[in-house]
């Protein structure tokens, strides 16, 4: 197969129409829009269901009804949208209910802006809607990660019944690379055995995220959390470059972690022992490497286009073994590779222990170098 | 022991489960469910169909049907509906909702399905107020209505109007069949079952959205018996919410003209 120019948005859109998607329900948001214009017109010249909500909330519920008769369905968004979706996809954990989302994040809060940004990793991976909730959260750092990660998402949301979403960001939906599209699965319109897809002879079948007796709720929380355990076990997905006699690890996912690389090729270079983790999956989170490379590390970087969300996780694991630093833009602001060099640099020459503020002293340069203002 | 014959001549329509309900005495949502299993029954459809359950009291509404049934977050069922209605287009997919599930919470979801042409039916029970959470001030609460959020009357200067829902849904050129029935009176809940069976007919025929609003009582919430919450019904409900056929496309009308 021959590689093609393409958008991230298109991309997905296609590769998600290849995994075998029955509906798409969606509501048209910068910097995500291509990806749901794409399937205006792909989804119903192949007979299969494509509906422009009235809002994030419509779709997220269409979504949620798509869902419960067990066929594969997907809607995209961005930050101001996933907002609105939170509630639904509380609502279709809670239920146990396979669906994908795509999340091509843009600059924040409020309204902010359509520029990329990683801003909303803590929404995505720590929570974002009510109740107790883990998601499958996988980061494409490239169009054709992002193209095998869509159908990597439908197979893991059917396996475990849950949520999965695509954590991309504007640069990722916008950028044109060449990439390989996968063959064409069958569509399945066979609903599995817990589906609301009624027909004769067959009992009723109800599906709800309701559960009045505390009791019976908490004993669904235990089992939820058990399934999030295998979940852990099994689907931790990151690559590591340079790590075999890393000194240094520098730690980015998405976007960072592919400009951080360009780093640390640099930086390998100039004799720097580096290496590079990009988590693939952010959650679950690659923990287990990651505790392995405390181990061996003299310091870590973290980069990320927000303020340090994936920071407060690689702090928590590496548990004050190696000082962890931090490097990230803001506001739909993209880092250039000389920026993370810049910083490789500062760790390497620093003499901060393990108890440095990664995160203040970052604040500190931005202060310094940006400003503060507007 | 008695050599008298014995003919059944009213008995659980098979669409319910053989439960007791955990609906108020007199409350009407007993007298909507059963007409919704009958019809279903009757046209063959109880294997065919999917209800969509809101938040509000008939929030177990899933443990009383007895065919699938989903239960949507509260205000948007007729969102899930359409999920589901596009994925099995072949199916019958209905919501069954309160007056704020529907029309507060949910009337955005409610205002685009009709407007879509949804290929959907909302079962919209009309008791003025928010039964669940102990009787507030629902967006049907009548002009000086007493609830436990407007205790001194619903004062329209400060806290509006009543919504009219099948008045302004009426209004949507997608909206195909949308009328008023009322539950008060045997008369009435059988014009309000000829709905219900007009409104799946619509639906099977592929022929659009279709709506029937029920007027219900509400007896715990009102502070009266039974009997007197029907009375209470006729004499303030039906002249601000008027029984009617607010909208009833060209070919909804030939598929109405049948089930008379």
């Amino acid at each position: 197969m021959a590689k093609e120019m393409i958008k991230g948005n298109v991309a997905v859109a296609e590769a998600a129409v290849r995994a075998g998607l029955v509906s798409y329900f969606g509501y048209p948001i910068t910097p995500q829009t291509e990806l749901l214009e794409y399937l205006s017109a792909r989804m119903p010249e192949l007979g299969r269901a494509f509906v422009q909500a009235e809002s994030e909330l419509g779709a997220i519920n269409m979504v949620y009804g798509a869902a419960c008769t067990g066929l594969r369905t997907m809607s995209s968004s961005s930050s101001p949208g996933v907002s609105l979706m939170c509630e639904g996809i509380s609502y279709i954990y809670g239920t146990e209910v396979p669906a994908v989302l795509v999340d091509v994040m843009r600059g924040g809060p409020g309204l902010g802006n359509i520029s990329p940004s990683q801003a909303d990793y803590t929404q995505v991976v720590h929570g974002g809607g009510h109740g107790e909730y883990h998601l499958i959260v996988l980061a494409p750092a490239s169009v054709q990660e992002a193209i095998d990660l869509t159908g990597e998402a439908f197979y893991l949301a059917e396996k475990y019944r849950t949520v999965v979403v695509i954590l991309m960001d504007g640069f990722l939906g916008q950028m044109m690379e060449p990439a390989v599209l996968p063959p064409f699965k069958p569509v399945n319109m066979e609903s599995p055995d817990y589906a609301v897809a009624p027909k004769e002879g067959r009992e009723k079948r109800f599906l709800t995220s309701i559960n009045i007796d505390a009791p019976t709720q908490e004993r669904l929380n235990i089992r939820q959390m058990s399934k999030w355990e295998e979940i852990t076990r099994n689907e931790v997905r990151y690559q590591g470059y340079y790590l075999d006699d890393a000194e240094y690890v520098v730690v980015g996912f998405g976007t960072c972690g592919r400009i951080a690389l360009t780093a640390v090729r640099e930086a390998r270079e100039k004799g720097i022992k580096i290496g590079l983790l990009r988590p693939v999956s952010l959650s679950p989170y690659p923990t287990e490497v990651l505790d392995k490379l405390a181990e061996q590390a003299k310091g870590f970087l973290v980069v990320e286009m927000n303020n340090g969300q994936m920071l407060d996780d690689v702090v928590s694991i590496v548990a004050r073994r190696a000082p962890v630093h931090f490097y990230g833009r803001m506001g739909g602001m993209v880092p250039y590779p000389d920026e993370i060099s810049q910083a490789i640099d500062e760790m390497v020459n620093s003499d901060a222990g393990p108890e440095l503020d990664g995160r203040a002293k970052w604040l500190e340069l931005m202060r310094e170098t940006i400003g503060q203002g507007a | 022991m008695t050599d008298t014959d014995v003919k059944v001549v009213y008995q659980r329509p098979i669409g319910l489960t053989d439960v007791t309900t955990h609906y108020c005495p007199g409350c009407t949502h007993g007298v909507a469910h059963r007409l919704i299993a009958e019809v279903l029954e009757e046209m063959g459809e109880l294997r065919n169909t999917i209800g969509v359950a809101p938040v509000g009291c008939a929030v177990f509404a899933y443990n009383y049907f007895d065919f699938d049934f989903v239960e949507a977050a509260h205000g948007r069922a007729p969102a899930m509906a359409t999920g589901i209605k596009r994925t099995l287009p072949d199916r019958l997919v209905f919501t069954y909702q309160g007056d704020g599930d529907l029309a507060s919470m949910g009337m955005g979801e409610t205002v685009a399905a009709a407007a879509r042409g949804e290929q959907i039916t909302i079962f919209f029970i009309n008791n003025t107020n928010y039964g669940m959470t102990g009787g507030q001030m629902a967006p049907t609460t009548l002009p000086g209505q007493k609830t436990s959020s407007s205790p001194l009357g619903r004062d329209v200067e400060t806290q509006g109007y009543p919504i009219r829902t099948a008045e302004m849904l009426a209004t949507l050129d997608g909206a195909s069949y949308v009328v008023r029935r009322s539950l008060h009176d045997a008369r009435s809940i059988r014009n309000a079952k000829r709905a219900i069976r007009t409104a799946f007919e619509i639906q099977k025929a592929g022929l659009g959205f279709s709506m029937v609003e029920f007027l219900s009582i509400c007896p715990t919430n009102w502070g009266l018996n039974a009997p007197k919450s029907r009375e209470w019904l006729k004499d303030h409900m039906l002249p601000y919410y008027p029984v009617g056929d607010f909208k009833v496309s060209e070919e909804a009308e030939r598929v109405m003209k049948e089930v008379r």
